[in-house]
């Protein structure tokens, strides 16, 4: 472990690397985090099968690469298809969770999660996958430091889609629809709005944008069945880091994590990662605790 | 016959059943002394899930930790445990019976008492969680657990350790372990059937109803909390000293700290008989249990499917549970009893409204 702090103080290039890679692959956790967000804020239901959904979403982009199309192709079919998806799942389960203690609703996503992540187990089976993007590896400074094109198109894809949502969320009549309703969802529902058709949106549309991070994911890392439930530990961190209807603490919880993974998993070991991300999570967890003791409140 | 004489002769056909059937049925002794084990999980979670109102998705960590205690006991009592450990049981190791018998005690008693102990601990940590960030708290620290022990080489990491071996013949050890789930079991029921006839079933229904007003009106709640929670892992912690042994050897992920698995079948059965009674999760993990035993092999790879479906029409349509649903339906039985002169009051009322 000290050598590898060693290492990092001799060659300085590292740390710039790996700040990099944390960075790139940290705004793909902001936008899983930024769903969960949306519905926890929208809906008050705490999606535990947020990983499972970008799996899912990885899964197209895998298909899609199998069959000799370009991975890339798979973002908008996966955006639909996810959505489609999502609407279907609320109308399935979510719908009857809603207004039920929280937690229900976690329960029975956690139970949702299962059954996804067991099918995709059975259909594409436990190995780790990956859709080949094809792209280039840039190099810099005599090769010491690379950055995977992938990664940079990846990022900008995940920038331009966080700023449609943005956009969406601020202008259209669906947007300011949903949030009255995260604002006050009786006054919204005395204004006229279809406070049901909301929701079901709103869930959808999660699933949509993870539909989407999933496709990023398949082609600059590796997906497996199990891994759904580390993205849904990473978004939860995330969230409680940053608080709910907090657009820029997302994104910089999602870059800060993404940077603390990869400095973890080259300090003190890869087989520390996923301790890492629970770490967090806990320590996040206790932080808001003694920050709510103050005001002698509890985290609700 | 009364409902007490009932209960009595109830109790007693179950510890009948318990002492017959390793003889009545050698060849399911394991799947039997597993039942009793699901109980005992199901029991332990309900003081908190149930009559406390805190769900906890980490229990097992108090399993892992208790398995993992008694298996550095046992080893260190007598070995060097890192060395014993990198070995990976290709050294043989050989303990005397007495040995044997005193570090698997001693194994149990220290499990128990240091998964209280660790109880009190993370008790500080995460009691002041609410809902959902409580339930995701606890199972953080269950997954963190599983994580950390796997990258621990003086537990033996990833690798597991093999627990020493049973000085005696396979059926001599099967009985020990039999009884030994058993009488964890039994105890675990005895201990919160008396526990939950005095004043602190009261307390914590209390902090389940409105934690608030429980605080209000003088109960010190964090204290009772961590007392309910130490309870839970005092006999988690027995229950994974005894398993670890039952099975030979231990692992991190699949063994010691199941929290997907296992973790969330103690939910599901509490859930399943009827959280926040006594009996509830006795019903609840025989059910779950003889069901996943009988179907498990014909389902072919969709038994977690199955699971996950189970869990959220469980949670979704069912969450009473079958005694909560049994309430409803005859509240007089389970001794709700309500006065004849509020019903016709409330009778008069509304036909008053209507």
């Amino acid at each position: 472990m000290w050598d590898n702090i060693a290492l990092l103080g001799m060659a300085p290039i590292f740390i710039l690397q790996l700040l990099l890679n944390g960075l790139l692959i940290g705004a793909i956790f902001a936008l899983v985090a930024y769903g969960l967000a949306l519905v926890w804020g929208v809906t008050n239901v705490k999606n535990l099968a947020q990983g499972d959904f970008v799996m899912m979403g990885g899964y197209i982009a895998v298909v899609f690469y199998h069959l000799g199309i370009h991975p890339i192709l798979a973002l908008p079919v996966a955006i639909v298809l996810m959505f489609i998806f999502g609407w279907i799942v609320y109308r399935l389960i979510i719908v009857r969770v809603i207004d039920r203690d929280l937690f229900t609703s976690l329960l029975a996503t956690f139970g949702l999660a299962l059954v996804i992540q067991q099918l995709l187990n059975l259909v594409f089976g436990p190995d780790v996958q990956t859709a080949e993007s094809g792209f280039d590896i840039l190099r810099f400074s005599d090769g010491q430091l690379t950055i995977a094109q992938i990664k940079l198109i990846s990022l900008g894809l995940a920038a331009i889609l966080a700023g449609l949502i943005v956009g969406f969320m601020r202008f259209s009549r669906m947007g300011q629809a949903i949030r009255a309703t995260a604002q006050n969802p009786r006054a919204a529902k005395i204004m006229g709005i279809d406070t049901d058709r909301v929701y079901a949106f709103t869930f959808a549309l999660n699933a949509a944008i993870c539909g989407a991070a999933g496709v990023l994911i398949s082609m600059i890392w590796v997906i497996q069945p199990f891994f759904g439930m580390a993205y849904s530990i990473r978004a939860f961190v995330i969230v409680t880091a940053a608080g709910l209807g907090n657009l820029p603490g997302v994104i910089i919880a999602g870059l800060g994590l993404g940077a603390a993974e990869q400095f973890s998993g080259f300090i003190i070991g890869a087989e520390f990662q996923q301790a890492t991300v629970v770490g967090l999570l806990l320590a996040v967890l206790v932080y808001r605790q003694l920050q709510m003791r103050r005001q002698r409140q509890v985290v609700t | 016959m009364s409902s007490r004489a009932l209960s009595l002769a109830g109790r007693g056909a179950i510890l009948a059943f318990g002492v017959a059937a390793p003889f009545l049925f050698p060849n399911y002794t394991f799947q039997i002394a597993f039942l009793w084990i699901m109980i005992l999980f199901a029991l332990t979670w309900d003081i908190l899930g149930g009559q406390m109102g805190y769900n906890s998705l980490g229990n097992i960590f108090f399993f892992g930790a208790g398995m993992y205690i008694s298996a550095a006991v046992q080893i260190g009592l007598y070995y060097d445990v890192a060395q014993y450990t990198a070995a990976f049981g290709a050294v043989k190791v050989d303990f005397t019976p007495q040995q044997y018998f005193t570090g698997l005690f001693a194994g149990i008693a220290a499990a128990a008492v240091g998964s209280a102990v660790l109880a009190v601990l993370f008790g500080w940590m995460v009691f002041g969680l609410r809902g959902p960030y409580f339930a995701i708290g606890t199972l953080g620290v269950a997954l963190a657990a599983g994580e950390l022990v796997g990258g621990w080489d003086y537990l033996g990491g990833g690798g597991g350790i093999s627990m020493p071996v049973f000085p005696g013949g396979p059926g001599e050890r099967s009985l020990l372990f039999y009884f030994l789930c058993f009488i964890a079991a039994v105890a675990t029921f005895g201990f919160l059937s008396w526990v939950y006839s005095g004043r602190f079933l009261t307390t914590i229904n209390a902090i389940r109803d409105d934690e608030e007003k429980a605080e209000a009106m003088g109960i010190h709640t964090t204290r009772h909390k961590i007392v309910a929670w130490s309870i839970a892992a005092f006999f988690l912690g027995i229950s994974g000293a005894v398993f670890g042994n039952m099975v030979g050897f231990i692992e991190p992920l699949e063994v010691a700290f199941p929290t997907v698995t296992f973790g969330i079948f103690m939910v599901v059965m509490s859930l399943l008989g009827g959280k926040g009674t006594l009996w509830g999760p006795v019903l609840g993990a025989t059910l779950f249990h003889i069901v996943k035993e009988v179907s498990w092999t014909y389902l072919l790879g969709w038994q977690w499917v199955a699971l996950g479906a189970l869990i959220i029409v469980n949670v979704v349509f069912f969450q009473q549970g079958i005694l909560g649903w049994a309430r409803e339906r005859w509240p007089a039985r389970f001794g709700i009893v309500v006065d004849a002169r509020l019903t016709a009051n409330r009778g008069a009322r509304r036909e008053a409204a209507s």
